[in-house]
Formats: structure tokens, C-alpha cells, sequence
């Protein structure tokens, strides 16, 4: 299998804080990875690093064997690199069709042909379909600020979709998320990854659906990496339970 | 919200009074005098004000930035096209000279703005405006300094000079609803909608592909540009310039006008400048009152209604009703598939 992402021996440090400590791992075509690890792990600083929000102090990103290290955020974004974040993030005075528009807008064309060409940059009819598919259709002409978290969270996790990212790295995507939007949302991302072939990070402290969403589980704990494997294995490993018992 | 036929109604009839609000209809049998010379010179003065404040409108209300250095951009095309024409120069490469000239300076004033934002943006600009006038009363042999340059002569359309109040009011209103429909275009393209998200979430813009720093420079410029343009018209309305106008205090004034109108809302700045450029004139009869009852009428304003008038229209105006009410729609979970 070829890899989509390699993560080479990424570290950040925060003045005496090293929050990252030489993290590097491959994620595969189709895979869906899942990071987890306890608070203060290094989980969000490692997708900042990796997405560009953050310059890592060292280390090395590559996107299908190109070096991807110190590209801005929207440039990665054109590259086929999606993400949510862990707080939410939707634009909450455009509608709930407007915010996926403009998720996908940016990859429609030229600039200057987006400025004299349709409103909806030809993206209307995607939009409509990525509603369907996260079951938001009642809900397509409200403003994304009046919707529920939960619904906001769906939104969100359905806009990292609308440019059909190859990559998409996903940060605590069921946080704050009920029962039984929890069991859509884990349906809708495997039908996505089983019909796209797009590739997941996610990143994760909900252990059931972590494991059983992923097919592959790193565990990082002080910024390092202190197992690997699949979720049963993972959930058996005795670094693992130590890590988050603290005994 | 009102619907859109509705709404287009409205601005038709609105272009339709604007045409007509400075002839005198009584002789059709409606009981209108028309405006004369001052009132229609208020008007024309409106409508300048109004294109300034559109740009203001850009990058404030809806790419969520921070400008108070509009009147040094007005300035910027004022000075622009009193020294081309002057020099001979045909009105029409003048007003387009002044456009391209602040759009220039415009993006120079936005690369602060990809490293500061808020009141610290707010600063930066505001320096600008001071350093701006500053230029306008010191350089002597380009802007005359104090004394200003005088006798700017009015543009000539089709061998028809618009010596009139009447006929450059027409003109200004012609050219008003150029820009507006530009802006109008804008906004509501893709690149609007860029904007809008430059102004709520700039990290997440950036993630999904929007390169928030080029629609910064954009929104500077363009609101910018639009200072210029105005700066350009109010010229040869006043025929006088001096760097008065373009001082720090108008600056906040046209922030003013994006408030009090109703930042982010597309009619917003014509309100405002008609608060700003026609309110006084109304409250003329309280003489030495009238910016006693101004300031107030503002702070009553600002207090109970931050939105602005658009806003508070908004608010009074009833709901358009959906198609489907989110009230009563199933909860996600619920929902078929």
C-alpha cells in the first residue's frame, strides 16, 4: 500500500514545553488511523503541525512522497488535505448550504472566474447531495449559528468532505455528540471512506467509537508514541492502560 | 426578511425617486417642486459619501477588518483627480486613476492587517489617516497645502459640460448605481461569501482553501478603491479641495455611518451617509442644537440597536416564513435516511 501521509520525527516545543517528542508514522491509502492518548498528549499540536497551523520545532511532512513542511493551511487545502477541529468550526451567519459552498468553492475554477461566473460556484447541486448524505435537508436554509452542537458537529465533519479531500484529518469528531447522532455520524464516515477510498486521522477520546471506527490505533502519551496497532491489541496493551490509569 | 421581488421593487422605485427628485413635477399634476440648486447639491454629496462608505461597508461589515483611514483614501482620489484635470487630462482616465491609485495604497494598508487585527488594526489605520493629511498639507508644491486647489472643473459628457448642479447630480447618481451594482456583485459571488468568512472564522477559511491573506489585500484594496472613486466625484463637486475633508475625524465619521446604517448589510452605508450628509440639514431649524441632538439621537441608537437602522428594520419587518420550519424538524438522529 502506498502512503498518503509520512509523519516524520515532528516535535514542538513551547518554550520549556515539549508538547510533540519525535513523532513519526505512515498513514495509508483508505486507512482510517486513529490517534488517541490522554490530555495534554500532544494530539492537537501533532494535527497542527501536520496541517500547518503550527511550524514544528523539527521534523517532516510528506503528502504522497512530496515534502509538505511550512505550506500555509490553504495550500495544503488545495493539495486534497481536509480537517474538523476539535472546538467547532462553522460560519455561524451563513446557511447551513452556503457554509458547504464555501468549503468547496475555493477549489472551483480560477479566482477571477469565480468572481464573474455562478453564485453557488457550480457547487449547488454538491451541496444538496452532501446534505442528503448527512441527513441535514431540513435544515439547508438555516443559519449554521441556530443549530444544535450536534448538528453543528455533523455540519462541520460534512464541510472537511465538500472539496473530496484524499486526506482528511479529523479532531475529536464525536465530542459533545449524542447517542444516536454518534452512530450516524460513524455510518456516514465509513460510507464515505468505503465509497471514496479517502483516507482518515482521527483523533479521539471516545473509545468505543474510536475502535470501532478505525482499522489502526497510535497511542501518544507525553508527546511520544507508545503503542501501535489494531484496536483490540491496542486496548490490551499494558503501556496503554498505564498511560491513561496513571498506575 | 422581504422577498427578493419585493425588495427589487423597492430599489426600483427608490432609482426612480432619485431620478426624479430633483425636477419639479407640479406641472404633471403631482405636488412636488423639485429640488433646488443646494438641495441638489446635498443630494450629490449623499450619494459621494454613500460610495465611500460602501467600501468602509467591504471591509468592516463584511470582511470583519477594522479601516479609519477612508477620508485619507477620498483624499487620495480628490487630490488625484483635481491635479490630472487641472493638467488637462480627460475626467474619465482622472476617475479611473484615482480608483487604480487607492487600490494601490489600499493593499499597501492591508499587509498590516494579515499581522494585526481589531483595535490594533484599528491603530494602524489610523496612523495611515494621520500621515495621509499630513502629505495633503505639507507638500506645498503638489497639493497646495492649506490653500488647496481651486477651479477644478466639472467633467464634460458627450461635448456636454455638467456645469449644472442638476446634470453632475445625474451623473453621480448614474455612476452611484455602477458601483453599487459592482459591490452588489460582489458580495453575493463566491468572493462575498469569502469575505463573510474572513469575518467569522479566519482559521477555518484557511483550512478549507481560502487564502484569508490575498482576500484581506482584496478587501482593502476594493474597499479602498472605493474611497478613491468617491474622492474623484467629490472634487469637481466642490471645485475647492483642502486636506480638511480628509482628516482623521471624517475617517470616523464613515465608520460611523457603516454602524449607524448597519454594518455587513448591503443598504447600510447609504442609510448611514444619509444620517451623516442629510440628518444635520433636517435638524437645521434647532440651529446651535442640532449635533446636541445628533450625538444623541447616535448614542440612543448604538445603545439600543448596535445593528444599525438596517438591522432594527430588519427586526420590525416580519419573518418571511419557510418552507420548512426548523422548529419542527426531527432531531438528526431521528431523521430517515
Amino acid at each position: 500500500m502506498t502512503a498518503v501521509l509520512e509523519v516524520r520525527d515532528i516535535a514542538k516545543s513551547f518554550g520549556g514545553v515539549h508538547a510533540v517528542q519525535g513523532v513519526s508514522f505512515d498513514v495509508h491509502e483508505g486507512e482510517i488511523l486513529g490517534i488517541i492518548g490522554p490530555n495534554g498528549s500532544g494530539k492537537s499540536t501533532l494535527f497542527n503541525c501536520i496541517l500547518g497551523q503550527l511550524a514544528p520545532t523539527r521534523g517532516e511532512v510528506r503528502i504522497d512522497g512530496r515534502n509538505v513542511s511550512g505550506k500555509r493551511p490553504s495550500e495544503l487545502n488545495r493539495l486534497g488535505i481536509s480537517r474538523t477541529f476539535q472546538l467547532l468550526q462553522v460560519f455561524p451567519q451563513l446557511t447551513v448550504r452556503e457554509n458547504l459552498i464555501l468549503a468547496g468553492q475555493e477549489h472551483k475554477g480560477s479566482r477571477l472566474g469565480r468572481l464573474f461566473g455562478a453564485r453557488d460556484a457550480g457547487l449547488g447541486a454538491a451541496a444538496d447531495r452532501m446534505i442528503d448524505f448527512f441527513r441535514l435537508g431540513h435544515l439547508a436554509h438555516e443559519n449554521a449559528g441556530g443549530l444544535s452542537y450536534g448538528q453543528q458537529k455533523l455540519l462541520d465533519a460534512a464541510m472537511a468532505f465538500m472539496a473530496g479531500p484524499r486526506l482528511v484529518l479529523l479532531d475529536e469528531p464525536a465530542g459533545g455528540v449524542n447517542l444516536t447522532m454518534l452512530a450516524s455520524l460513524k455510518e456516514r464516515l465509513q460510507a464515505i471512506n468505503r465509497e471514496t477510498r479517502a483516507t482518515f486521522v482521527v483523533i479521539e477520546h471516545n473509545m468505543e467509537f474510536v475502535m470501532a471506527l478505525c482499522s489502526r490505533i497510535i497511542v501518544l502519551a507525553e508527546g511520544r508514541i507508545i503503542a501501535e496497532g489494531e484496536p483490540a491489541a491496542v486496548r490490551r496493551d499494558p503501556k496503554v492502560i498505564e498511560a491513561y490509569l496513571g498506575h | 426578511m422581504i422577498s427578493p421581488r419585493l425588495a427589487w421593487l423597492l430599489v426600483a422605485l427608490g432609482a426612480l425617486m432619485l431620478v426624479l427628485a430633483p425636477i419639479d413635477l407640479t406641472g404633471i399634476g403631482i405636488p412636488y417642486p423639485g429640488l433646488k440648486r443646494y438641495g441638489t447639491y446635498i443630494m450629490t454629496l449623499w450619494l459621494v459619501t454613500a460610495i465611500a462608505a460602501m467600501g468602509v461597508n467591504l471591509i468592516v461589515g463584511y470582511a470583519g477588518l477594522e479601516t479609519l483611514a477612508q477620508a485619507a483614501f477620498v483624499g487620495i482620489g480628490a487630490y488625484v483627480t483635481a491635479l490630472m484635470v487641472k493638467a488637462g487630462w480627460p475626467f474619465g482616465l482622472a476617475f479611473l486613476a484615482s480608483g487604480v491609485a487607492a487600490f494601490a495604497v489600499g493593499i499597501m494598508l492591508g499587509f498590516p492587517a494579515l499581522r494585526v487585527r481589531k483595535h490594533y488594526l484599528a491603530f494602524v489605520t489610523l496612523a495611515f489617516s494621520v500621515l495621509a493629511w499630513l502629505v495633503f498639507r505639507n507638500e506645498q508644491w503638489l497639493t497646495g497645502g492649506v490653500m488647496g486647489i481651486g477651479d477644478i472643473s466639472r467633467p464634460t459628457l458627450f461635448g456636454h459640460t455638467l456645469r449644472r448642479h442638476v446634470d453632475f447630480y445625474w451623473f453621480v447618481l448614474a455612476i452611484t448605481a455602477v458601483l453599487t451594482f459592482a459591490l452588489w456583485w460582489i458580495i453575493r459571488s463566491p468572493w462575498g461569501r469569502a469575505f463573510t468568512a474572513l469575518r467569522e472564522n479566519p482559521i477555518r477559511a484557511e483550512s478549507l482553501g481560502v487564502d484569508v491573506r490575498l482576500y484581506t489585500l482584496l478587501a482593502f484594496a476594493i474597499g479602498s478603491a472605493y474611497g478613491g472613486l468617491a474622492g474623484s466625484l467629490y472634487a469637481p463637486l466642490v471645485e475647492f479641495i483642502d486636506p480638511n475633508p480628509f482628516a482623521l475625524g471624517p475617517s470616523l465619521l464613515f465608520m460611523l455611518m457603516v454602524v449607524v446604517g448597519g454594518a455587513g448589510r448591503f443598504a447600510g452605508p447609504f442609510v448611514g451617509a444619509a444620517v451623516a450628509v442629510l440628518l444635520p440639514e433636517w435638524l437645521r431649524f434647532a440651529e446651535g442644537f442640532y449635533l446636541l441632538i445628533y450625538a444623541v439621537l447616535v448614542m440612543t441608537m448604538m445603545a439600543f440597536c448596535p445593528t444599525g437602522i438596517m438591522g432594527l428594520a430588519e427586526r420590525l419587518l416580519p419573518a418571511r416564513r419557510r418552507p420548512t420550519a426548523a422548529a419542527t424538524a426531527p432531531l438528526l438522529g431521528e431523521a430517515k435516511p
